[in-house]
């Protein structure tokens, strides 16, 4: 399984801006910002909202879970010590249709992964010195049940009533 | 996709400009120059071919300007080249925010047509094999801006993707290639049809950097940078400099070979200005840059003769082929089975004539627009294209796109 937590890692510079996103994982949320009047989630951070212009403007949570939308297996090392093969996933999150991560995708062998998998998230904490950040990574999830009508009691041959 | 908003068709005022002269320096592996000097080797070359000297020109501008990292990436910028050749200037240019590398030439184009200068000096400058030194693409991994003292953390675009070691287009690129293998079937085969024929035309340009023939096998069996790209998929770094003159098209009659009129440009970008973000990862920027530039011309690309796209990656070039609708959007990889649609001698539509930044080497878009005008202008040699254009002998009507991802520009020019 890929794990890169001995792994050198370039860090982000946290802003004000993005504090909410690179830090969120220290309460494990993945953090982003939302309008709250028309309820458009924003990202990257911005301080206006694009889709009703409104300038009231909050962090909120997500709910963790994506899809892989894309993904490469890289086989060219990059990083010194980060070392290939290793999977980076584009997941789209289920809050809205252009809401994604460029991201790595773990606890998974790179051949098993595929596209419209879904995965959650799962916060790999840097610190650097005391300099801390809570990268959002995925992993393998079971689906979302979006559909529960295989849970509706059907009718079998003995009377008795069981899930599908 | 937002509905975009449409230009206003009775402009066009591109079309009273032309490439009125083109010049290359040397081009190679490790030549070792300082780009300033490659820069002024081509600059001399493209003002002699237009006829001109450098007292004739007012305009200057260039692609990405002068910058640091990467390494090798440019090194020359307006600055250094004005005051090499002492130009007098009435407009200048040069900067890395523009819709891909032939934005600075489409930048210039726009000031020729508006009058703000008569004749414009762009060029382009890489000297990245020499930069990177035999440490090869390892060494390419730091963009954007630093944070303040020690430790370098990324920020600025580069801060979503560089904490995920995805420090490299190769890497973006391949995730847009794997949506679109996954969403219309595309195979590695038909893909690799584009390098492969890039390898035969480079064979025939004295200029090139890779001529040894690649096989289908040979294709196939080279290691793997990030799925599904391969080695053969990524373009080579080269040094090298190529420079082109925009000039009021009224210049035609005073040089001595054709014009390339600028028929059409093409320059939107009508969704998210991201790598990842972009509504349709599998067209890219390049479907707004298309659409807009057939926009502008009654011209279809039925009328095209030749096409020089940009290869950065091999699926850019396929991606390309689709957004200027050679074929229907995901009907790339079909497209080019085979690859008798693309090829020199007979093809429908021949191909990177020059053999593409994949074997000729990355000179980073410009490369295109030089090899267009070679093309329309009969200097082809052993790689002219003869079959296309009807009785002139030679390509009448060329299309070059440049870019990939959120940044792509398109010209169409006629001889």
């Amino acid at each position: 399984m890929t794990e890169f937590s001995e792994a050198f890692r370039i860090l982000p510079r946290v802003t004000p801006e993005t504090e909410h996103f690179w830090r969120g994982g220290a309460e494990g949320k993945l953090q982003f910002l939302r309008c709250a009047d028309c309820g458009t989630w924003i990202h990257p951070p911005s301080p206006v909202c694009p889709n009703c212009l409104s300038r009231n403007i909050a962090v909120e949570a997500a709910s963790g879970r994506a899809v892989v939308h894309t993904f490469t297996i890289n086989h060219q090392p990059w990083i010194p010590t980060f070392d290939p093969p290793y999977v980076v996933a584009i997941v789209e999150l289920p809050e809205q249709a252009d809401l994604r991560l460029t991201t790595n995708l773990v606890g998974i062998e790179p051949d098993a992964v595929w596209i419209g998998m879904p995965v959650r998230v799962v916060f790999e904490h840097r610190n650097d010195n005391g300099y801390e950040v809570w990268l959002p990574l995925f992993e393998p999830a079971e689906p979302e049940v979006a559909d529960d009508s295989h849970l509706v009691p059907v009718a079998v041959s003995d009377g008795r009533e069981v899930p599908a | 996709m937002t509905a975009a908003r449409q230009p206003v068709p009775e402009g066009r005022l591109e079309r009273t400009t032309i490439i009125s002269g083109v010049g290359q320096s040397a081009v190679g592996r490790r030549l070792y120059r300082d780009p300033l000097d490659l820069s002024i080797e081509a600059a001399l070359d493209a003002i002699a071919d237009a006829g001109l000297t450098p007292a004739d020109i007012d305009g200057l501008a260039t692609y990405p300007g002068n910058q640091d990292i990467p390494p090798g990436f440019s090194g020359v910028g307006v600055t250094e080249v004005q005051d090499a050749l002492r130009l007098n200037l009435n407009w200048f240019s040069g900067g890395l925010e523009a819709p891909g590398q032939l934005g600075s030439v489409i930048n210039a184009i726009c000031a020729v047509a508006t009058g703000l200068c008569n004749h414009v000096l762009c060029f382009r400058t890489v000297w990245e094999a020499s930069a990177q030194g035999d440490k090869g693409r390892a060494s390419v991994t730091m963009g954007g801006g630093g944070g303040g003292g020690g430790m370098y953390r990324a920020s600025s675009f580069m801060q979503w993707t560089l904490p995920f070691a995805a420090p490299s287009a190769a890497i973006w690129i391949a995730m847009m290639a794997e949506r679109h293998f996954h969403e219309f079937g595309t195979t590695r085969e038909q893909l690799g049809q584009i390098a492969l024929s890039s390898r035969r035309n480079a064979a025939r340009n004295p200029n090139a950097i890779y001529t040894d023939p690649m096989s289908m096998d040979d294709y196939l069996s080279v290691r793997m940078i990030s799925t599904p790209l391969c080695l053969y998929d990524c373009d080579a770094p080269a040094d090298g400099s190529t420079a082109v003159i925009v000039s009021r098209a009224s210049h035609a009659d005073s040089i001595d070979h054709p014009a390339a009129n600028v028929e059409a440009v093409g320059t939107a970008l009508r969704g998210r200005p991201s790598w990842d973000q972009f509504d349709d990862l599998t067209t890219m920027a390049l479907r707004d840059a298309a659409a807009m530039m057939w926009e502008r011309t009654d011209l279809k690309p039925a009328d095209v003769d030749i096409a020089e796209l940009y290869d950065g990656f091999s699926f850019i070039t396929l991606a390309w082929l689709e957004a200027l609708g050679f074929c229907g959007h995901g009907e790339g990889g079909p497209w080019l089975e085979g690859g008798a649609r693309i090829a020199l001698d007979s093809g429908e539509l021949p191909l990177n004539t020059h053999g593409g930044q994949l074997s000729a080497g990355r000179l980073h878009g410009y490369g295109f627009l030089h090899e267009a005008c070679t093309q329309l202008w009969g200097r082809g040699g052993d790689r002219q294209v003869r079959h296309k254009g009807g009785p002139s002998g030679r390509p009448q009507t060329a299309v070059v796109g440049a870019g990939g991802g959120p940044l792509g520009g398109c010209l169409l020019l006629r001889a």
